[in-house]
């Protein structure tokens, strides 16, 4: 029998070792894992390499991975933001490495990964400081930029549904990167809000096939809260 | 509020407001496109969008079909845009995720992005997510994949920085979003397209010369449409 329900996020990372990348989900606060992200603090865990569209929102999440001093490296698009107070400080001191990617560039790596892909050509940042250094050739017509996988040891996700297969679907642009990090982890943890039995999933609106998935948490829905933008005074 | 430029520079010109230029681009859509607003001045356009035009909203997090912002205490904020801010989804309208969000830009599939900028090359390369300073944090999201992967990119920007230096360049300072990929610009002072190294003028801002232009704009051909 496959059963992938774990009881907690604390016992489904139990296994995070020192200096493992970890691939979390999320653009802004949207589809943030942020019950994972605080069992992650929990494991104690040190050195890791975080990817994620950016680099944290306000205090809480991502941002609170952080502001405790584990993560040596993030790979992202989009540091910079409104309420990015804790990466803007750690970097101006120093003390985290940036490496930064092209949007596309970072998801499609990761999908990349996920695919059994070993690189692609794509036109996106050629010409560009973040192209620098890295082969280029002309297909189609247009200077390309060869681009590598992205792989994770783990990936951390927050879906919608999901049973003990662990097929999932997900809510509005929560979905984001979920999909593509749970194909491209060696480990893929993912919360629900709602855990049901085998066949309630709409066959036809599984977007995640369980075989992408290894754990399965269930925890309380909270309402996603705001980040990433100015509020109006 | 219309400001008049120096008069050292052009006496009797009113430049158009944000909110015109806007309206402008919103006229150049035509009905039946799928656009992506960058986030910034861009935004503005969805503001003047026709109702007899069907013009649907791409934004690169992962969702077609967007609607205007909801009402206060109705936010959903796992239904935002880009810019992470609140946004509703209009019938018809989907969500996918990223990799999905990008083949749509990358892939052609797109047929109008408008970004603003820092500068743009009389070539049509275009700077708009790093200034270069040292001290800054780059952040540049999806704006490389967007400047390349539309059918069309449009730029909507101020004519000149604060300091008074044109933004349209023969060469970018700053460091590139993409090489070649602005097809026509928006501004305060003229309507330019871009082409063959060249600038074509579309449209000046009442009272303004093309000679007055040519010598706001130096190093930069520009001749009318």
């Amino acid at each position: 029998m496959i059963n992938k329900i774990v009881a907690s996020a604390t016992a489904a990372l139990a296994d995070v070792r020192d200096g493992a990348t970890v691939m979390i989900g999320g653009f802004g606060t949207a589809g943030q894992p942020n019950e994972l992200i605080d069992a992650l603090i929990g494991t104690g865990a040190r050195e890791l390499v975080i990817v994620n569209n950016n680099a944290g929102n306000g205090d809480t999440g991502l941002a609170a991975l952080l502001a405790a001093g584990r993560v040596r490296k993030i790979i992202c698009s989009f540091p910079r933001q409104a309420d990015s107070h804790h990466f803007d400080a750690l970097y101006r001191a120093g003390r985290i490495e940036l490496e930064l990617v092209p949007q596309g560039n970072l998801a499609e790596r990761i999908r990349a990964a996920g695919a059994g892909i070993g690189g692609f050509f794509t036109p996106t940042g050629y010409g560009t400081p973040l192209a620098e250094g890295k082969e280029t050739r002309e297909i189609d017509g247009r200077m390309q930029v060869l681009e590598l996988p992205l792989h994770a040891d783990f990936a951390l996700i927050k879906a919608e549904q999901g049973d003990r297969w662990g097929n999932l679907n997900y809510r509005m642009t929560a979905r984001n990167f979920g999909p593509i990090m749970a194909m491209a982890a060696r480990t893929t943890v993912a919360t629900v809000h709602d855990l049901v039995e085998l066949g309630q999933i709409d066959p036809e609106a599984v977007v995640t096939p369980g075989l992408f998935v290894q754990r399965v948490v269930r925890v309380d829905r909270v309402a996603t809260s705001a980040g990433g933008f100015k509020h109006a005074a | 509020m219309t400001q008049a430029l120096a008069p050292s520079v052009a006496p009797a010109v009113v430049r158009w407001t944000r909110d015109q230029i806007a309206a402008r681009v919103a006229r150049d859509i035509p009905d039946g496109a799928v656009v992506n607003l960058g986030i910034g001045l861009p935004t503005a356009v969805a503001n003047h969008l026709s109702s007899d035009k069907e013009i649907v909203l791409h934004s690169e997090n992962g969702v077609i079909g967007m609607g205007p912002a909801p009402e206060a205490g109705a936010e959903d904020f796992d239904l935002i845009n880009a810019g992470k801010q609140p946004v509703t989804l209009l019938p018809g309208g989907c969500f996918f995720h990223h990799a999905d969000s990008f083949s749509m830009m990358r892939g052609g599939h797109l047929d109008v992005c408008v970004l603003g900028a820092f500068q743009v090359s009389a070539g049509g390369d275009l700077a708009n997510w790093h200034t270069g300073a040292a001290d800054a944090i780059p952040a540049v999201g999806g704006a490389m994949d967007l400047a390349i992967g539309a059918k069309k990119t449009f730029v909507m920007m101020d004519y000149l920085t604060k300091g008074g230096q044109a933004k349209l360049v023969p060469a970018c300072s700053y460091p590139l979003t993409g090489v070649g990929c602005v097809s026509r610009l928006y501004t305060d002072l003229a309507v330019i397209d871009l082409a063959d190294g060249a600038g074509r003028v579309i449209d000046l801002a009442p009272g303004l010369s093309l000679e007055a232009l040519r010598a706001l704009t130096p190093g930069v051909t520009l001749h009318l449409s």
